[in-house]
């Protein structure tokens, strides 16, 4: 690995980072509050000095940089970004102990929503906002954000290994062929959409600071909120529906907004991803609807609404919630449970598993199976009516194992906590899925600060492992990538 | 622009490669999904799967919106059929590679048909490029300017040139030939020389001039001093049959050594005068009973790079006088260097840099004022570039130097007629001269880009240029 590239790397997203908390501390100036403007400043001062420093590192801008070189970059820029993102909390004093602190920025960048504060309502409004834009800058991914705005950050042309570890999906790709170009239409996309979202709920009375707050989590599908009762605290079908809507608008693949805007309609109608993940979401609601009424609800609008909107957060790994659905039925729960783990789109600003992965694992399950039967059959595992290499058929298979491995490792020593088999299963599933709320203590009503010190930071990398889809963390833990060859 | 390359060889990669360092949208298409996936790795461009001549795939390259089509696929007709293909589609322009000379009568009438904007032919260039180095075989590159009015040379000075230790502005002393010293190459930096620069031993100069003024200087710096007269070649493929061709029967006499009877026999044929050996010239034997240690020129054409290398340090070991090597993948000139292996040819770039000269001139949508020629020299480090000078240039009259140029960067050379002007200070460009301009830190596309945008400095900036002359 070629320290340099990573410290220049690392050096550039901290600059990024003193540049994106001057939002949450030009708010906190305006409005008063003296101690977070007091934190976010040391941020930034911290901040700066890192990349000065970084700065003075020789770097030769002719290095190439290698898939390695971007994946361990990668990992080691959402640590230090989540470790500066947790300073204005633990140095206003808002959030007292640093490794919280630490817990709550992770689980800000990599959208997962989980907290480990008890009474959102009684912090300032400079965190507040903070937590959800960090929730917006995760959502879409840091270095993206860095191509988009650099020319090229690094070894030229290499900047792909930047993307490939960031951006989630089995095969992800460019819009067009420079890779910038194609930052930047992303990132119009996601800013353009957040806008739409925020003009929406204004024009459901919702107040403003609200307004932006609960579009900003949306649209990183992170799920963090001000209320103590998430989204149900606004009451109005209105909001339920907008917000419900726009966690499957950011959900799903970006591209294809980007199809949609140059009118490339059939890319649109042959993507297969998006249909299964439509019609899961459409079945799932009638089912858990069908479930709900009669034993929670008493009329069926009432059940779809809030079916829907569940339905919408939980696979969208948002994570808002409109009602305590830690108390619906077991068929509802077990359902939404599975839907963790199936995920968003690939491409898109949600994470899980990812449905295209199992669109492909099935086919290809389909397939063993058919030739079990007819052992001479030759058959393509085709997605989007075009065959699938190999090598992206058994990187599905992998991916699906170690996630399961990682999943059941992590459950094993958050177990060391004692606490109940619901809290821990679905706690390590809400963190690696970055959903934010599981079932028992840590659900909806609940929060993660009951666990040990040791748990947090299991469920920390849980939720890097998630955002970041595995490798990338892995390979940090591979004695040979800290090695310089 | 967009710019769709259909196959992804080793032309398609250079061509790839060297399009989107200037900045250009660059997608491939490819039948082999492990070339493509190597290729996204590591340039910044886009790849597609297929059939590049299938309408299908070009639609979804993109091929309706593009500015330029290059087919680059190992087949003539693949080619072809994807340039027609693509200019139905509405692709602006379109090049095609062909290289099978059985059909070089016929380009024109496939221009026109198929709707070629141009050929390229790298095995044809790379013959040409061979037969200038053989021209002046001191030098160990020549390009050439003005439809071959000018030259272009890399020399490397020896020891005992003339001209080691001595400042560029006593050049007049030594040697006697018109020509200017624009580019040095010194322990891997360019440097464009002023007066005061001070040559040493083991510097690569880039000389320019008229040609009869570059053979002058070449004779006066020493070196190799007679003419080559007798060629070894090895390897008998496309670049050799195009070079044999171009050399003069009554002045060179060419043996080539070829593996395969097969082509020998045609090769026979093909090239009356020429002297075919049946033979692996790989096979240090084969060389030396065919008189390696005689020739002047030994020159490797196979198509396997380490065979190429490995032979010309033989015929190094023999000092043979003038070696050619040519190189497909295996482009390291730093390495070949301290093989003894001086020239080095390798069409893909040669080809590259042609495609480059062509898009740099569509770029520029004024008729007038445009690239005629276009050099990348000293390893693509710095480029020479002609221009032509119209009515919408800047400055036309005013002398050199009372105008504010852009730092790094010389005008090495006016082309008035049929006069070449080495300028100095008092003169001009005027309408409808041919200007050569070198820089190792601009891509130009315009004439006027020479100039500086901030004419205050004017008084500032002194033109440098020609100083020593």
């Amino acid at each position: 690995m070629d320290f340099r590239i990573v410290a220049h790397l690392v050096g550039m997203v901290l600059r990024i980072q003193s540049v994106l908390i001057l939002p949450a501390m030009a708010f906190c100036m305006a409005t008063g509050e003296q101690k977070s403007t007091r934190a976010f400043f040391i941020t930034l001062v911290i901040a700066i000095a890192g990349f000065m420093l970084l700065g003075l590192m020789r770097y030769d801008a002719k290095r190439r940089m290698y898939i390695k070189d971007g994946f361990v970059a990668v990992a080691i820029c959402w640590i230090v970004i989540s470790i500066t993102g947790a300073l204005p909390f633990y140095l206003s004093g808002t959030i007292p102990s640093f490794l919280d602190a630490f817990f709550e920025s992770v689980s800000g960048f990599t959208t997962t929503g989980a907290s480990i504060i008890a009474d959102v309502e009684a912090l300032p409004r400079g965190m507040l906002l903070w937590r959800s834009f960090t929730h917006w800058i995760g959502g879409m991914g840091v270095l993206i954000f860095l191509l988009a705005v650099f020319p090229a950050i690094s070894g030229g042309d290499n900047s792909i290994s930047v993307m490939k570890a960031e951006s989630p999906g089995p095969s992800p790709g460019k819009l067009v062929p420079k890779l910038r170009q194609s930052a930047k239409i992303l990132y119009t996309i996601y800013i353009s959409l957040t806008i739409l979202q925020i003009l929406f709920l204004r024009l459901g009375g919702m107040p403003v600071f609200d307004c932006v707050v609960n579009a900003l989590a949306t649209a990183g599908t992170g799920g963090v909120t001000i209320t103590n009762a998430s989204i149900a605290a606004y009451g109005s079908v209105y909001v339920d529906m907008v917000i419900g809507v726009f966690m499957i608008l950011f959900s799903i693949n970006f591209n294809l907004f980007y199809f949609m805007l140059v009118r490339n309609f059939s890319a649109i109608l042959k993507n297969e991803e998006l249909r299964v993940y439509l019609g899961v979401i459409a079945s799932a609601t009638v089912l858990i609807a069908v479930n709900l009424t009669g034993t929670v609800y008493h009329s069926v609008p009432q059940a779809l609404r809030y079916a829907f909107f569940q339905v919408s957060s939980v696979a969208s790994s948002t994570g808002f919630s409109t009602a305590d659905f830690g108390q619906w039925p077991t068929f509802s729960r077990i359902l939404l449970f599975l839907l963790m783990f199936m995920g968003a789109c690939a491409g898109s600003t949600g994470c899980g598993i990812k449905v295209s992965r199992f669109v492909i694992f099935f086919k290809e399950a389909k397939r063993s199976l058919y030739r079990v039967v007819h052992p001479r059959s030759v058959e393509l595992v085709k997605m989007d009516g075009k065959a699938l290499d190999k090598t992206t058929v058994q990187a599905v298979n992998t991916y699906l194992v170690t996630f399961i491995l990682l999943f059941g490792t992590s459950v094993l020593l958050v177990s060391i906590d004692g606490f109940s088999f619901e809290t821990t299963v679905t706690s390590v599933a809400a963190c690696i899925n970055n959903l934010g709320p599981g079932y028992g203590m840590v659900g909806i009503t609940g929060n993660y600060s009951a666990f040990s010190a040791f748990s947090k930071i299991v469920l920390s990398v849980n939720m890097l492992l998630g955002r970041l889809e595995i490798y990338p963390i892995l390979l940090l833990f591979s004695p040979r990538t800290w090695k310089r060859i | 622009m967009n710019i769709i390359i259909v196959g992804d060889g080793k032309v398609g990669y250079a061509l790839a490669d060297q399009l989107n360092q200037e900045g250009h949208s660059i997608t491939v298409i490819d039948n082999k999904l492990d070339k493509l996936n190597n290729t996204m790795d590591q340039l910044d461009v886009i790849g597609v799967l297929g059939n590049g001549a299938s309408l299908d795939v070009q639609i979804e390259a993109g091929v309706p919106d593009a500015d330029l089509l290059i087919a680059a696929t190992s087949a003539d007709e693949l080619n072809m059929i994807c340039c027609f293909t693509a200019k139905s589609l509405g692709a602006k322009r379109t090049i095609a590679r062909v290289r099978n000379p059985e059909y070089s009568a016929q380009l024109n009438l496939f221009k026109e048909q198929f709707g070629l904007s141009m050929v390229i032919n790298p095995e044809l260039e790379a013959a040409r490029e061979i037969s200038r180095v053989l021209k002046f075989p001191q030098a160990t590159k020549v390009e050439t300017f003005s439809k071959g009015r000018v030259e272009l040379v890399e020399v490397k000075i020896q020891e005992d040139a003339p001209l080691v230790g001595k400042k560029l502005m006593e050049m007049p002393s030594v040697i006697s030939a018109k020509v200017l010293i624009c580019a040095v190459e010194r322990c891997h930096e360019v440097i464009i020389p002023k007066g005061g620069f001070v040559l040493k031993a083991g510097d690569r100069i880039h000389v320019t001039g008229e040609s009869r003024q570059i053979a002058a200087f070449l004779g006066q710096l020493g070196g190799l001093k007679r003419r080559l007269r007798s060629i070894m070649l090895v390897g008998g493929g496309r670049i050799a049959y195009n070079l044999v061709r171009m050399l003069d029967e009554k002045v060179f006499r060419v043996t080539i050594i070829e593996k395969s009877q097969e082509r020998c026999d045609a090769l026979c044929g093909l090239l009356p005068h020429a002297s075919i050996i049946h033979g692996d010239g790989s096979d240090t034997e084969v060389l030396e009973s065919e008189g390696i240690a005689g020739v002047d020129a030994f020159v490797a054409l196979t198509n396997i790079d380490e065979e190429n290398l490995i032979m010309s340090m033989v015929a190094s070991q023999m000092s043979v006088p003038k070696i050619i090597t040519k190189t497909g993948r295996f482009n390291n000139l730093e390495i070949m260097e301290k093989l003894g292996i001086d020239t080095v040819i390798n069409p893909k770039m040669t080809v590259a840099n042609q495609t480059i000269q062509y898009v740099r001139a569509v770029q520029n949508s004024v008729d007038m004022s445009n690239i005629n020629t276009l050099h990348k020299i000293v390893n693509g480090r710095a480029e020479a570039v002609e221009f032509t000078a119209g009515e919408d240039t800047y400055n036309l009259g005013v002398p050199l130097e009372k105008l504010a140029l852009r730092r790094n960067l010389l005008l090495a050379l006016i082309v008035r007629g049929d006069k070449v002007i080495i300028p100095g200070g008092k003169d001009s460009i005027r309408s409808e001269d041919r200007v050569v301009v070198l820089t190792n830190e601009y891509k130009f596309v315009h004439l006027n880009d020479i100039f500086q945008a901030d004419s205050s400095e004017v008084e500032a900036v002194e033109y440098e240029g020609t100083l020593y002359l």
